[in-house]
């Protein structure tokens, strides 16, 4: 439920689900989104889930905050299904080239490089959001042992295809951009395709997500 | 299919298709886009003859300059903008801003500069031929979005017309857009994160507009805002007009190709009234924030709106 709606600007409306950053907060925002699509509602130009907090903008010409508020308070749902049944494998390559990070990550956790992998790859991940840029997945929980904070200094290019760790989350960066996460290897799947426009994203807020390992020669001939 | 086209002798600053925007899709990390100043992007159109949501080109500081072949089509250019147009037979015609002119095959025209402003806007009747990605010509260069790869335009490249054949009528108007003592915003979320002193800063001192500042974002620098209780937030939407400090005290405001999503504590959120002025505010401008409140800010929009109209309808 949403615990408290206020105003972002005056044409945006900030509802906050609590300050607890899990899967039932989290899966709680997504079944709002989902719905608030699906009814699309008159004036609303759009709608940004995020771990906990879900921001409605609207058209300053067509609703106000007052009226939309009320609306929001009083929806009634058609659809209560959140949780997503799309389960997705990310194929990663850790070739040295690629984990840019990984020493960092090692001489920080005081782990060897196979065992932060080993804890990397053997969990089901869970997208709590997409977004920053086109189609960035924020995928989480990261297993506690492998956490870290970000650079000191952030990347200035961080590139395409790049899957980064920070706190308990990790992400993938669709496009070359700066970036401060920590990089510990590259995927060649194409994450998001504008030439796609019904489903550019590979990766949607609600899905799971597992990677798994491939050799440079397998990252080379992926898309071949 | 039209084979009538621009030549892109000159690409110009920062050349670019947009329109409205493209709405809805702030879930899969696209944001709104579209032009930057409104309010001379619906004065274009109307001049022109064009319903809304057809594509411009908007231009940043130095406009492009376009050569045309085969076609004849009404054109107008919007914003603070100096421009001229080469006839095929050497002649050489002043342009003016916010009346319809005609070019024909041969004609070139060259658009000079912006004055005291960042964007100005080139319109033709009809629009040009390009694909839309979610309904909207918007190109965004930074996420590399819409037509032409989501690229800027660049020399030698080719600009289709979708040619209606309209004939040609003299339209104009009268327009200067006013100048703006404040930007009025209203408190952001994060307003109590910030100290007394950053916050009595914020509204009471004067900022400056840096060179930092494209269509993703506006930097300004001034008096630190001083934060005293967490310099990153858990992710969270974004919208454009939004005031964001990062933990160096330097406030950024989003523009319309902002990130959909980000980490910084929000101040402030510019009030949609003063969209437009904003974003043509030049580097080195001083910008002075005051503050309203929503029921002010929603009133300032109608008024904003009514200015609006009552140019639009000036045009018959």
């Amino acid at each position: 439920m949403i615990k408290n709606i206020t105003n972002l600007g005056d044409a945006a409306l900030y509802c906050d689900f609590g300050n607890k950053i899990d899967q039932e907060t989290n899966l709680n925002v997504i079944k709002y989104f989902k719905n608030l699509k699906e009814l699309k509602i008159e004036g609303i130009t759009n709608i940004t889930p995020s771990y906990n907090k879900l921001i409605i903008s609207f058209d300053l010409s067509i609703a106000n905050y007052e009226n939309l508020k009320d609306k929001i308070i009083n929806l009634k749902f058609q659809n209560k299904e959140s949780q997503s049944t799309n389960s997705i494998k990310v194929p990663v390559c850790i070739n040295e080239e690629f984990s840019l990070d990984i020493k960092r990550l090692c001489e920080k956790l005081k782990m060897e490089h196979d065992q932060i992998y080993n804890y990397f790859f053997d969990k089901e991940y869970y997208c709590y959001m997409t977004g920053f840029i086109a189609g960035m997945p924020f995928l989480g929980d990261t297993k506690e042992n492998i956490r870290l904070n970000r650079l000191e200094t952030p990347r200035v290019k961080v590139p395409k295809g790049s899957i980064g760790i920070t706190e308990q989350f990790c992400n993938i960066y669709t496009y070359e951009s700066p970036g401060g996460w920590n990089i510990i290897g590259n995927t060649p799947v194409k994450v998001f395709d504008q030439s796609n426009q019904e489903n550019p994203t590979l990766i949607n807020p609600g899905d799971k997500v597992t990677f798994y390992k491939i050799s440079k020669k397998e990252y080379q001939n992926y898309n071949e | 299919m039209s084979k009538s086209y621009f030549e892109i002798l000159r690409p110009g600053i920062n050349s670019t298709f947009q329109d409205l925007g493209r709405f809805n899709q702030h879930h899969i990390g696209i944001p709104l886009s579209g032009v930057m100043d409104k309010r001379n992007y619906l004065i274009g159109n109307k001049l022109v003859g064009n319903s809304n949501n057809i594509s411009a080109i908007e231009f940043a500081y130095q406009g492009p300059i376009l050569k045309i072949k085969s076609a004849k089509v009404i054109a107008a250019i919007t914003g603070n903008v100096t421009f001229q147009i080469l006839r095929a037979n050497s002649n050489i015609e002043k342009g003016k801003c916010y009346e319809t002119f005609e070019l024909n095959d041969g004609d070139q025209i060259d658009i000079i500069s912006t004055n005291k402003s960042v964007y100005g806007y080139f319109f033709i009747n009809g629009g040009f031929e390009a694909e839309t990605y979610w309904e909207s010509f918007s190109i965004n260069t930074r996420a590399k979005l819409g037509p032409n790869e989501g690229a800027k335009f660049s020399a030698n490249q080719k600009l289709f017309i979708k040619n209606k054949e309209n004939k040609f009528q003299k339209k104009r108007i009268e327009y200067i857009s006013s100048k703006i003592e404040f930007i009025r915003v209203l408190k952001g979320t994060n307003f109590n994160y910030f100290s007394e002193e950053g916050k009595n800063n914020f509204f009471t001192k004067e900022f400056v507009v840096s060179k930092l500042t494209d269509r993703m974002g506006m930097r300004i620098e001034g008096p630190k805002i001083e934060n005293i209780v967490e310099t990153n937030i858990r992710s969270e939407g974004l919208i454009k007009g939004v005031i964001q400090v990062p933990g160096d005290g330097n406030p950024i405001i989003m523009l319309s190709d902002y990130g959909t999503i980000g980490g910084y504590p929000k101040i402030a959120i510019v009030i949609s009234a003063d969209h437009d002025r904003l974003t043509q505010l030049v580097p080195g401008s001083k910008i002075k924030f005051k503050s309203v409140e929503l029921k002010e800010a929603e009133n300032l929009f109608k008024l904003y709106e009514i200015e609006t109209n009552n140019i639009l309808n000036q045009i018959r």
